[in-house]
Parts: structure tokens; sequence; C-alpha cells
């Protein structure tokens, strides 16, 4: 067997695919955090938490109703959605006439109480999710055996991120939306409803959080804090790439993800502070971040 | 609805008069006495505990209240303060006050090292980015050789003030704690009122215009951002020595969130906020203890009415009814 540079294929392989799925989560993140920004100018905090929720209400409609799989990956997202738009209307809206600094407070609080709350009724130990029957097994490509369930999360979040970049840069309702995130009152003049836009576009950023949970359910236990520690690293991967632009931060997520990966080939001890160095370098170099305008 | 600009936060509190208003003096007084006979009614341990969070919170207020700067990782300072100066007193036996002072050197090295790559961004950025970074130092602690990993460092000896005083005694220890954190609180008073503290309320207020002013903008926030740093720093170390315990709670991203409650709860931008905050927090969670997670749903909910109902703070609100700064 070839090695490359004395590490042997499969584990090189069998890391980039495991960095490739992590990015794969970091751009289905990074992209709902900067999709709520553009237009919120809040960061959501509670991101985490809303991709933990997705991953639960997938576990619950599984575990009390017998929903599948695949019938999750509609439902969770419309449902988790659903309380996001909840939130806007009753808390988030209040505060866009203030600081920025409020609005992630206020997520942080929620966060809290939404970690709390599952923490009580499912404790800490994770619940296992299976993964669906026509997903089970692998592929075996000659240098490695490629798991087919993690093949088709990358597929999944590669063709996720691609519609909501042509949603947003290609067709006309991602013109408003781009519009009223340059001038809400000139966009409203022309008699769109921007509170209405907000509300959904807040909807739709917790709903792609929930499909990331939901994805992420059979690969990672299900349980209250798997949100938690992961919005932070997101939150490295967003001050990187700059949330100026929507392909940007896909991009960064899967590099980041691959990155990530190989750190752990070469140096393992560094894999889980590989992407806050880079971020220190990033604010060195190029502190607006990688696909940031300059303020 | 505007562009997305970065700016930093602007107190909604009453704003402070140049100079040392007399209820201040006033109120410290009352303050010190109060606290000089509380331990004859209230437990010493749980007095130095919210003495120590009343310490951390008002550190994180100097940054955030007067400089405009919402720092998520303080609990890094914090932290590591405490698991140096734990380390400090058991592997090397040295007395508290140096334990102390080492804990509190390695907080502001790491205020400089962080602050200077922080500082580059504002707002909510620099939130994420303080957040980020303390995630790192998290990850330090767990698997560095020397803190102990998921037990941390137990059973610090107490030792021997200078030498000479044997802190054991829960009241000894009390008076030393009282008299480092109420001296802590009047030099953070002190920095306030100074012109430095006037020039950062001036950038925290409107920073182009500071900078048109010709103020090094940069260099008032680094420094601002190393003092708070090494205060959190004292109060991470002072809180090791009192529990006799360095543990990855201290570190950890939750324990950041907590003190900006405190701060929050208390009133940002006042200066007895942050003391009755931490107060507040830490009677909730000594009352909730033995409620699993719903101490952290009940601080979530906390967290969500500060914000949406009285975002003055619990002073803020005392401020405003008085018509005088607190």
């Amino acid at each position: 067997m070839f090695e490359l540079l004395g590490i042997p294929p499969q584990a090189l392989f069998g890391q980039l695919l495991l960095g490739l799925i992590n990015g794969s989560f970091y751009a289905l993140l990074s992209l709902g955090l900067a999709v709520i920004f553009g237009l919120l100018n809040i960061i959501n905090f509670s991101h985490g938490a809303q991709y933990m929720m997705g991953a639960f209400v997938a576990w619950m409609l599984l575990t009390y109703t017998g929903i599948n799989y695949w019938w999750a990956l509609l439902i969770v997202p419309i449902v988790v959605g659903a309380t996001g738009v909840v939130i806007e209307r009753l808390m988030i809206s209040r505060l866009y006439h203030l600081d920025h600094l409020y609005g992630l407070l206020l997520t942080f609080g929620l966060a809290l109480i939404i970690q709390g709350l599952f923490r009580n009724q499912y404790g800490v130990s994770g619940l296992p999710y299976s993964i669906p029957a026509e997903l089970s097994g692998g592929t075996n490509l000659g240098f490695m055996f490629l798991p087919n369930y993690r093949a088709w999360v990358v597929v999944a979040s590669v063709v996720v991120c691609f519609a909501t970049w042509f949603a947003i840069e290609k067709t006309r309702l991602g013109a408003y939306l781009r519009a009223a995130t340059e001038n809400p009152t000139l966009v409203g003049a022309f008699g769109i409803n921007v509170p209405r836009m907000i509300t959904l576009t807040y909807g739709f950023g917790v709903a792609l959080a929930a499909l990331a949970g939901v994805l992420a359910a059979p690969i990672y236990s299900v349980n209250p804090n798997m949100g938690a520690d992961l919005i932070i690293v997101v939150f490295a991967v967003v001050v990187i790439g700059g949330m100026g632009s929507i392909l940007g931060a896909i991009l960064t997520g899967f590099g980041l993800g691959i990155v990530e990966g190989l750190t752990r080939v070469f140096y393992p001890e560094g894999s889980a502070v590989v992407i806050f160095v880079i971020m220190a370098i990033v604010l060195l170099v190029k502190p607006a971040g990688l696909f940031g305008r300059t303020p | 609805m505007t562009m997305p600009t970065e700016t930093g936060y602007r107190s909604q509190a009453a704003a402070l008069p140049v100079g040392t208003p007399r209820h201040h003096m006033v109120i410290f007084a009352v303050l010190l006495v109060v606290l000089l006979l509380a331990p004859a009614v209230l437990y010493p341990v749980f007095l130095m505990k919210v003495l120590c969070f009343a310490l951390f919170a008002s550190a994180l207020n100097l940054l955030l209240g007067f400089g405009g700067l919402l720092s998520f990782g303080h609990a890094a300072f914090f932290g590591l303060s405490s698991y140096v100066a734990a380390y400090a007193a058991k592997s090397w036996g040295l007395n508290p006050e140096i334990a102390i002072l080492l804990g509190v050197a390695a907080a502001s090295v790491l205020g400089l090292a962080i602050g200077v790559l922080a500082i580059r961004r504002q707002g909510i950025y620099f939130a994420m980015v303080t957040l980020a970074f303390a995630q790192m130092v998290f990850f330090f602690a767990l698997q560095a050789p020397f803190t102990g990993g998921e037990d941390g460092i137990q059973a610090v000896p107490r030792g021997r003030l200078f030498g000479l005083i044997d802190l054991s005694a829960d009241l000894t220890l009390y008076f030393v704690v009282l008299a480092i954190v109420f001296g802590a609180l009047l030099l953070i008073y002190r920095i306030i009122h100074s012109p430095f503290g006037q020039v950062l309320k001036a950038i925290r207020d409107n920073e182009p215009r500071s900078i048109s002013l010709g103020y090094k903008v940069h260099r008032y926030k680094l420094a601002v951002f190393v003092m708070s740093a090494a205060l959190a720093g004292l109060a991470g170390a002072t809180k090791a020595i009192v529990f006799q315990l360095a543990s990855l709670t201290d570190v950890y991203w939750t324990m950041s969130g907590e003190v900006v409650l405190m701060t929050l709860l208390g009133g940002m931008g006042t200066v007895f906020g942050p003391l009755v905050g931490a107060a507040a927090i830490v009677t909730m969670q000594n009352y909730f203890a033995g409620f699993g997670a719903w101490v952290t749903v009940l601080q979530g909910v906390i967290f969500v009415a500060s914000v949406l109902l009285f975002r003055e703070g619990i002073v803020g609100v005392l401020a405003k009814w008085l018509k005088k700064p607190l």
C-alpha cells in the first residue's frame, strides 16, 4: 500500500471526509447566520440551540409518532422555523431601534432557556437516531470506505447551500431581500412589506439550522449540548469569512472543515483550536474577514 | 433599520458627571460598614463568593459600560488566573498573595494578547472574537498537563498571608477578601473618573469624533481591555484561594455569559450595578442549586426579561428614579 507523507491513505481520506462533514455543518450554520445578519443586523446566538432543536424534533417525530427521517427533513425545518417566526415577532422585533448587541444578549438568553429545558427533559446523555435504511452501508472506493450516509450529508449540504445562494442572488425575491438589506425604507416605499420579509428571513435562517440538526442526528448523538460548542466554532468561521457574502460563508465553512480534518491527521492535538488560530491570523492580516467588505 | 454599522454599546443609564459626586462616597462607606458586619448574619463563604463575582462583574462593566466593548470571553481571564493561582499555591507552595499576583499577571498577559487581536473588530464581531478566543483557552485548560483536565486543581491550600496570617478560618479569609475586592472596586471607581475614563466614555459615545480630536482610540481600548482582564484575573485568583479549587467551569463560556448577565441585570455603565447584579445572581444560584438545569433556564429568562423590559438594569432604574447617577 502506498503512503502519503508517512500517513496511510485510509487515515488521510478518512479525516478529510470527516472534515468535509464538519465543513458541511459549518457552511449550513454560518449561511443561516449570514442570511439573518444581512437583514436583521443581529447575531443569532440561539442558532446552536435551534440546530439542537432540529435534531431533537426529528428524534421526537421518530420516537413518538413513527415519522421517518425523510419526512423529518421536510417537517422539522418548518416546525422549528415557525418557532423562529414567533420569537422574531414577539421579542427580536422590539429591539431593531437599539444597539445590535441587545439582539445578541436576547438570543443568548433564549439559547440558555432552550438548552436548559431540553436538559431537564432528556438529560445530558445522547439519544440514538439510526441512519435511514436507504442510506445505511457504504461504498468501497478502492482507496477508502465511504459510508453512504456521510456522502449524502455532504451532497445535501452542498445542494441546500447552492439553492440558498441561487435564491438570494438570482431570483426576484432575493433581489428584494438584498435591496432591503441596503435600504429598508426605500424598499418599503415601493410597497414591499419589509417587516414581514424580516420575520420570514429569520424563520428561514432558523429553518436552515434545524435542517442541519436533522442531518446531524444520525451522525452525532442527539443531546442538549450538541449545538453549544459548535456555535462558537461557527462564530469563528463567520469572523474568518466575514458576513458580507453568502458564497463567502459557504466556501469558508467547507474550507475550514477540511483544514480541521487535515490538522487532525498531521497534528491531532491542534485540531480543536486550529480554527481559532486561523481566526487570529485573519484578524491580523485582513480584519474584515476573507470575504468581508472593508468597514 | 440602518446599514450594518459597527458601533460600540451606548449606555442607557443616566450619564455620570465629571468629578466624584459626594453620595457615591456615602454609598461606598455604608457598603463597607454593611460588609464588615455581614458575616455576623450570613455565611462567610457565600459572602466571599458574592464579593469575587461582584469584582468580576465590575471588571467586565469597566470594559462594557464605560468602554462600550462587549466581551463574551471574560471567563478566559477569570479561569486562567484561577488555574495559575491554584497551581502556584499548591504545587509551588507559594503564599496566597504571591499566587494571586501571579494569576493577575497571567490574566494581564492573556488580556494583552487577545486584546490586540480583538480590538481590530467592533460591536458584535468583538463579542464573537472574544468568545472564540475564550473557547481556545478552554481547550487549553482541558488538555494542558498541569490543569488536571476534568478534575481541575483541587485541595488548593489557603496558606498564610505574607507567611504570617493563617487563612484557613473562613472569617479571617473573609476580611482579606473584603480588603482585596473593596480596594479593587475603589480602583475601578478611580479609573472611571480619571481623565483616562473620560476619554474612554468619549470613545464609547462617539468614536469618529474622538479620533478626529486626536485620541489614539486603539490604545485606549487596548488599555481598558488589559485592565479589565487583570481585574477579572484578580477575581478568579481570589476565588481559587477561597474555594481551594480551579475547575473547567471557571473558564467555560457559560461563565462568560453569567458575568455578562450580572452586569446587565445590575445595570451596565453604573458604578454599583454589577455589585447588585452579582449578589442577585449568586443568591439565585445558591437558592436553586438543587434544581439542576432550571438554574440555566432561569438565567435565560432573566436575560430575556432584562433585555426586553429593563435595559437600564436594577441600579439604572433606581438611578433614574432618584435622578442621581449611581
